[in-house]
């Protein structure tokens, strides 16, 4: 029998207790996985797992209620800030975040996502921007690029026909209701850890009842894109962050 | 004797007819009767005819919609039109002079005309019209307590507005004093 | 001390959904049922009960917002009417499938489409069959009066619980819309119950609560659909609820809910008068269907007529209840024209008594 190698003395880093031990059935090299642990180790860093309430979309991220260790609630598509809303009025002092795809949150849930934030209802909206609809097999999504190809958009995204893509993040900045909405990725460890502090501050805000807090997390999707991780990462800097700028889109002074 | 009373009500909104049927409905049940209330809704609400079906019987109440009446109290002519028809033979017919410009033609039902308009600005409140249009009916048809039609608009009427309930007494009265025959039924 | 008042239909329901101890309510405004909202609005009712009631963006969000709420294992109720139900059917069937609790109200009009704003009750295969997607059913009550719709939104809440099932409440624009007099049951308090099934945040040293209608395995899913299915045999034999006059002497016989069951009975009453041992059933529970008693009278009676304010959905069920024994004839109006005591007297007499 091997030897276990994992000794206190030499473990620098573990898997936040937020997280079951469900392997995670992402791509390799998906930023949803990273998302994940960036958003459960926030919640573990906060103290808050029993306090905290979850909701899954529809899209790739429609089983994040089996790798959160928090009591989640599976929305139907697009809905997720409404069934977050209903949550939280009846139980306004616990921690509630939606986790959304850009399909999910910008196509077929956008009235609720911009009635949420017009409210400022109290809790986290998780974005994942991808740029595609990853669980259906790459289709164009609301936030496909311009000249993007997908499967409904073949010779990419003709923008007088197909609309231009949607910069929600910036939309929703626009509501008196939204307090912190900052747009941030995790392909990198310096990236991913602006995340982590983006969700912790956004959670706190909750805390305090400031209003909505939305999260962009510009990601990739090697699959659909048909890269490798690693050229999938590449090409998001190059094509992604150009239009979809990292940073805070409404931060408090 | 069983008392049922089944009343149609109608003439343009804002002639108060919904409140009218509410106000007997109320009364009704301040004097142990069953009652129903059922008003027209929708498009012809707003400001084209309204009218309201109130139902003030002794016994638990069956249908509440019905297409013919034992009285109908008409307001306006369009009313006079739609509903004279259904008034059952020996039944009762109260108009209000001002709105009609043809008389009814039946000659199988009991008619009263009442000038409620005419007293309402005697009064100087033409809002208590409909008040006189219900003392002048009870009159024609005691079937409630006029002190209990009182009890009624005590609990239709929000309470800033209580200190006018004199005035819409004095206004049943009135109506009571008004209303006449134009026909009458041996 | 009874508390007696001439209360609308929907003020009244409205009024329920408070004393009933109801947590939250989410809704849209539509003819002809905008006055439950506005009455909970005018009630203050935050203050009142500590209940939450928000105007939602869309029917599509109310229901979600129920969802939400349901699953916290609170008691949360939406209203809307037809259109607006058709579009919630999304949501009610993952509140179904996720076996959530909730009441939904239909204050149904004519349709199909935008229809007209007038009373109908087209809407009875939706309510009854399920409506949304997939194999489920809702418990859906049919009140008459005022007082009816009152005593069902405590019934409803009562039975949603029981069985962790949605509830419908199915009325239409008649009993909405009319003012009766109602008999008010005393404030039931909000209840701070915690259910284990519910989202209120993982407790220490159990696992964490999931919420959700979807099963990846096929073999999952079957074992969901024969649980639900062994749960609505379970709500087939313990909640029928019916009405029956004049059945022991019954030789033809009406069947006809709510509002129109009412209309039907002074038909009925008419029929008496003219000779005819006429009877009716009026089902108070819609699903599950008062399918014994009507069996039972079909071996009794010539006829039966059933009066229906659409164009003939419920005589299905009878029917399917009577299993051929005797002829089962149906009468109605639809489009938001209601029929008339005489009309129905009259039909009563042309199908041949």
């Amino acid at each position: 029998m091997a030897e276990n190698l994992i000794k206190p003395e030499n473990l620098v880093y573990d898997k936040t207790k937020v997280l079951t031990d469900r392997v995670l059935h992402y791509c390799p090299g998906c930023g949803h996985s990273t998302t994940h642990r960036m958003l459960a180790e926030a919640i573990d860093e906060l103290g808050i797992q029993g306090e905290t309430i979850g909701i899954a979309p529809v899209g790739c991220s429609v089983l994040a209620y089996y790798y959160f260790d928090v009591d989640m609630t599976e929305a139907a598509h697009g809905r997720a800030p409404a069934v977050a809303t209903g949550i939280k009025r009846v139980l306004p002092d616990k921690y509630v975040f939606t986790y959304q795809g850009d399909g999910d949150l910008a196509a077929i849930g956008t009235a609720e996502t911009i009635h949420a934030c017009n409210r400022g209802e109290n809790f986290l909206i998780v974005f994942i921007n991808n740029g595609i609809y990853g669980m259906t097999g790459g289709q164009m999504a609301p936030t496909t690029l311009e000249n993007m190809k997908s499967t409904t958009s073949p010779r990419g995204r003709d923008v007088k026909t197909m609309g231009s893509p949607l910069k929600i993040s910036e939309l929703v900045a626009s509501l008196p209701g939204t307090y912190y909405v900052a747009r941030h990725s995790v392909h990198t460890p310096a990236n991913a850890r602006k995340t982590k502090r983006a969700f912790k501050k956004a959670l706190e805000y909750q805390k305090e009842k400031k209003g909505t807090c939305l999260i962009e997390v510009v990601s990739n999707c090697p699959s659909n894109w048909k890269m490798t991780p690693i050229e999938s990462n590449k090409w998001m800097e190059e094509n992604m962050f150009p239009f979809y700028s990292l940073g805070d889109i409404k931060a408090p002074k | 004797m069983i008392m049922n009373e089944e009343i149609i009500i109608a003439g343009f909104g804002g002639q108060g007819v919904l409140s009218m049927g509410q106000i007997l409905c109320y009364g009704g049940v301040m004097q142990n009767k069953e009652v129903s209330w059922f008003p027209s809704y929708g498009p012809e609400m707003r400001g084209g005819t309204a009218n309201c079906t109130a139902i003030i019987s002794d016994e638990k109440i069956s249908s509440p919609i019905l297409n013919t009446y034992d009285t109908a109290i008409v307001l306006n002519q369009p009313s006079m039109n739609k509903f004279e028809d259904g008034i059952r033979p020996g039944g009762l017919l109260i108009y209000e002079i001002n709105g009609i410009t043809r008389k009814p033609k039946r000659d199988d039902i009991n008619i009263c005309q009442i000038a409620a308009y005419d007293e309402s600005v005697k009064m100087k409140n033409t809002k208590i019209f409909n008040m006189i249009v219900i003392g002048g009916f009870l009159k024609v048809k005691p079937i409630l307590e006029v002190e209990n039609v009182i009890k009624g608009l005590e609990k239709v009427l929000p309470e800033r507005y209580h200190h006018l309930i004199p005035l819409n007494k004095e206004a049943i009265q009135r109506g009571i004093g008004i209303i006449s025959y134009e026909r009458k039924l041996n | 001390m009874k508390e007696l008042r001439l209360m609308k239909g929907n003020e009244a329901l409205a009024e329920a959904a408070i004393r009933a101890g109801a947590d939250a309510y989410f809704g849209y405004p539509i003819t002809p049922q905008s006055e439950i909202i506005e009455y909970l609005m005018a009630q203050n009712t935050e203050e009142r009960t500590g209940m939450a009631v928000l105007q939602a963006e869309s029917e599509i969000a109310a229901i979600n917002m129920v969802y939400g709420a349901a699953g916290c294992g609170k008691k949360a109720i939406t209203s809307s009417s037809s259109p607006g139900i058709s579009l919630k059917q999304e949501g009610l069937s993952y509140i179904a499938g996720a076996e959530l609790p909730c009441v939904v109200v239909n204050i149904t009009r004519g349709g199909p489409g935008l229809g007209t704003i007038q009373p109908s009750q087209s809407d009875y295969f939706q309510a009854v069959k399920g409506g949304g997607h997939g194999d489920y059913k809702l418990i859906v009550l049919a009140p008459a009066t005022v007082q009816e719709t009152v005593d069902y939104v405590k019934l409803a809440f009562d039975l949603a619980f029981k069985y962790r099932n949605p509830v419908m409440i199915l009325s239409d624009g008649i009993i909405g819309q009319m003012m009766e007099k109602v008999e008010l049951f005393e404030q039931i308090p909000r209840s701070d119950k915690e259910y284990d099934w519910a989202t209120l945040g993982k407790k220490p040293g159990k696992d964490h609560v999931i919420i959700t209608s979807l099963q990846l395995q096929p073999e999952e899913q079957e074992k969901v659909n024969l649980r639900l299915q062994e749960k609505y045999r379970e709500v087939e034999k313990n909640e029928v609820r019916y009405e029956a006059y004049n059945t022991e002497d019954a030789e033809y016989m009406f069947v006809a809910y709510g509002s129109c069951g009412r209309i039907t009975q002074k038909a009925m009453e008419m029929a008496r008068e003219k000779g005819y041992k006429a009877g009716l059933i009026r089902p108070q529970t819609l699903y599950p269907f008062p399918v014994e008693i009507i069996n039972k009278v079909a071996g009794q009676v010539k006829r039966i007529l059933t009066v229906e304010m659409n164009t003939g959905q419920m005589v299905e069920d009878v029917r399917l209840a009577v299993g051929g024994k005797i002829p089962v004839d149906y009468y109605g109006r639809f489009g938001g024209m209601i029929p008339s005591p005489d009309e129905i007297l009259n039909a009563f007499e042309q199908k041949g008594g």
